[in-house]
């Protein structure tokens, strides 16, 4: 116990008297956060609108108000005079063309079934389904809006239906799937560089004649990067929670618990790497491809499991960011607890076993 | 009695043989030298006894304990210093120190008692908190050498401690060593220079992984068979190249001077006239006595 804790505090050392690194393992994942919560933004907004009312009454301008006004569309400047939805999407000055027929307003006073067209560019398959989305939202507050309360909305049915994130934000979505992917780069990266480094400089050979296990060496070496990566984790959590007002729901230390789960799993990789390889250059590429390529394609962060090839869902199994993104938009949008999580935690946990099992195994006290 | 024990090592590396069938034993309380250049084993032969190294065959015993079987016995006895730098840099010096006392189970009050004394032998004392990467080579050797004290060793296997030191640096190194076997320990240090021989108890000549030659400074130059001359000419590289493609001499170069050696059974008036064409001529040539390095030159050619 008095072995793992010098070396925690030698390795503490470290990680304080390299400022650089220090910084950078402060530092980037703030400034991803940034990036991820503002630059890359999948939000669709100015979707090019317009609009041939063809009732022209109280009732369809009131409606096209609802959609000029949800802050998502804009008035398009299409030439007035075509008639034809495929004619003016063909021009490029709109995106989407909405059609309301005569006898809406009737329609409207008399609670009937009524259609309205919409016509969209497909070009852009994001826009297309940003587009009809927010246009349900739009028609319906406007139905609610003329409905008494408690009134079954007649011959409305919407196709697409936006639970946990109502307001379709990404940020939502992105910035606890980057607590995810900056979890397992700060503890696989690191780790293995700080072991990679004491056999590319030769520490590890005087160190290895003392009386101490591969264990202790383990532990005592990964403690202070726990704690890094904890306080990274935190920072970003910040972030998200009071810059990008992303809802934190559930428990804290529900997620707290995963948290830790987690980035021992990923600290078993970055051990693993380590034995692998000889040089901290060398290491730091490892890391980078093992850990940080698959916990952004293959985890569900940006590209949903179901739509990958077969041969990539069979290998998310072993992303352990796959269980964690779960557990945590869990946890932060739905407020869910452990009776909901817990085949993930259960998968989680097991995937980390397996992982520390094996890097204990192949760490050697021998160099040659 | 025997405090290291060596038989029949062998290590080797794909098709290089590093290490091939060794042979030797350290004394308790002497200075023992592995002699040899470069890539002739002494680093292999050092992690072996040290338990780094999975050697292919044969066995290892330190205070009686077996490496490969007990090396949890052996480690409280051993003292290891790489032939590379192996502390920390960005660690103070005594940092590093209370580091490998951590290490070796040493108490907070035995460590400050021990630091000390450490101090005071290596001089370090005034440098406590100076990183160690920021130290002189000199004082880096005697750091690494603290670092492998800090738990008493019996046994100390020091590679190559004074390569790339200055020669006053050197000096102190070895006055250390000799403080150390005085008080007891054993000593097995590995070296590349010639000197350090004198300096040492006993020395093993060591080329190609084989032992070739063990005995004290003053045995060793004893095994020199035949007769050593020097010869008053400037070593030129194409002189050098065309003495050694004369059958039955061989010959180094000597600072300024070259070194010719006749085999027992052969004179040195058979090769007159070779000689002469290579414009040596015979009153350029004096008998010498031969030293170490001419002994083991000879051993390495047979």
């Amino acid at each position: 116990m008095d072995k793992i804790r010098y070396i925690a505090i030698k390795e503490l050392r470290h990680i304080l008297r390299d400022p650089r690194s220090l910084i950078i393992a402060i530092l980037m994942p703030i400034l991803m956060t940034f990036l991820y919560g503002y630059a890359i933004n999948l939000d669709i907004k100015n979707i090019k609108l317009a609009v041939l009312d063809f009732d022209n009454s109280f009732e369809s301008r009131e409606l096209v108000g609802y959609f000029y006004n949800s802050g998502y569309f804009l008035k398009s400047e299409a030439a007035p005079n075509l008639y034809d939805p495929e004619k003016i999407l063909k021009t490029g000055d709109a995106n989407a063309v909405l059609v309301i027929p005569p006898g809406f307003a009737d329609a409207v006073a008399s609670q009937e079934e009524f259609e309205l067209g919409l016509s969209v560019d497909g070009a852009d398959a994001n826009m297309s389904a940003a587009t009809s989305s927010y246009s349900s939202m739009a028609l319906m507050r406007f139905i609610e809006a003329k409905l008494p309360p408690g009134m079954e909305i007649p011959g409305v049915t919407l196709s697409t239906q936006v639970l946990y994130n109502p307001d379709l934000k990404s940020s939502h979505f992105f910035v606890p799937g980057l607590i995810a992917v900056i979890l397992m780069m700060i503890s696989a990266l690191l780790t293995s560089i700080t072991i990679a480094r004491e056999k590319e400089t030769g520490t590890m050979e005087q160190l290895l004649t003392a009386p101490v296990t591969p264990q202790q060496v383990i532990i005592g070496k990964v403690i202070p990067y726990i704690g890094l990566a904890l306080l990274d984790g935190i920072f970003i959590l910040f972030f998200a929670v009071f810059l990008f007002g992303v809802p934190f729901n559930g428990s804290i230390l529900l997620m707290l618990f995963f948290g830790i789960i987690y980035i021992i799993a990923a600290l078993s990789i970055g051990i693993f790497i380590s034995t692998l390889v000889k040089t901290q250059q060398l290491a730091m590429m490892a890391a980078q491809l093992v850990t940080v390529l698959p916990s952004v394609m293959l985890s569900g962060y940006i590209f949903e499991i179901k739509n990958m090839p077969q041969i990539l869902q069979y290998l998310t199994y072993m992303v352990p960011a796959k269980y964690f993104l779960i557990i945590i938009r869990g946890i932060m949008l739905k407020g869910a607890d452990f009776t909901i999580l817990w085949i993930q935690g259960t998968f989680l946990i097991l995937l980390t076993i397996f992982l520390l099992t094996i890097a204990t195994k192949k760490f050697s006290l021998k160099i040659g | 009695m025997n405090v290291v024990v060596v038989e029949n090592l062998s290590k080797r590396y794909g098709s290089i043989i590093a290490v091939d069938n060794f042979n030797f034993s350290a004394n308790e309380g002497e200075i023992l030298a592995l002699v040899g250049p470069d890539g002739a084993g002494k680093t292999s032969i050092f992690r072996s006894v040290c338990g780094l190294l999975n050697y292919d065959s044969g066995s290892i015993a330190v205070s009686g304990y077996n490496v490969s079987r007990e090396f949890d016995k052996v480690k409280p006895h051993l003292g290891y210093m790489p032939q590379n730098f192996s502390l920390y840099p960005d660690l103070s010096v005594e940092e590093n120190l209370f580091f490998y006392a951590g290490m070796f189970g040493l108490k907070k009050k035995e460590f400050s008692e021990k630091k000390k004394h450490l101090y005071q032998f290596s001089g370090l004392g005034p440098f406590y908190d100076r990183r160690a990467g920021a130290l002189s080579g000199g004082m880096k050797q005697k750091l690494a050498l603290s670092c492998a004290l800090v738990h008493d060793p019996k046994v100390l296997m020091l590679d190559e401690p004074t390569t790339g030191v200055d020669p006053l640096s050197r000096r102190q190194f070895w006055d250390i060593l000799k403080e150390l076997r005085n008080s007891g320990s054993t000593i097995i240090v590995s070296t590349p220079y010639m000197d350090e021989v004198a300096l040492s108890d006993r020395a093993i000549f060591i080329f190609d992984g084989k032992k070739l030659a063990e005995g004290t400074p003053a045995e060793l130059p004893r095994l020199f068979s035949g007769k050593a001359y020097r010869a008053d000419v400037t070593p030129t590289h194409e002189l050098m190249e065309k003495l050694g493609k004369i059958d039955g001499l061989s010959s180094r170069r000597f600072g300024s001077s070259v070194h010719i050696y006749v085999a027992e059974n052969d004179a040195l008036e058979n090769y007159d006239s070779q000689l002469e064409t290579l414009g040596i001529q015979r009153d350029a040539l004096h008998e010498i006595p031969p030293d170490l390095e001419d002994t083991f030159i000879q051993l390495m050619g047979r």
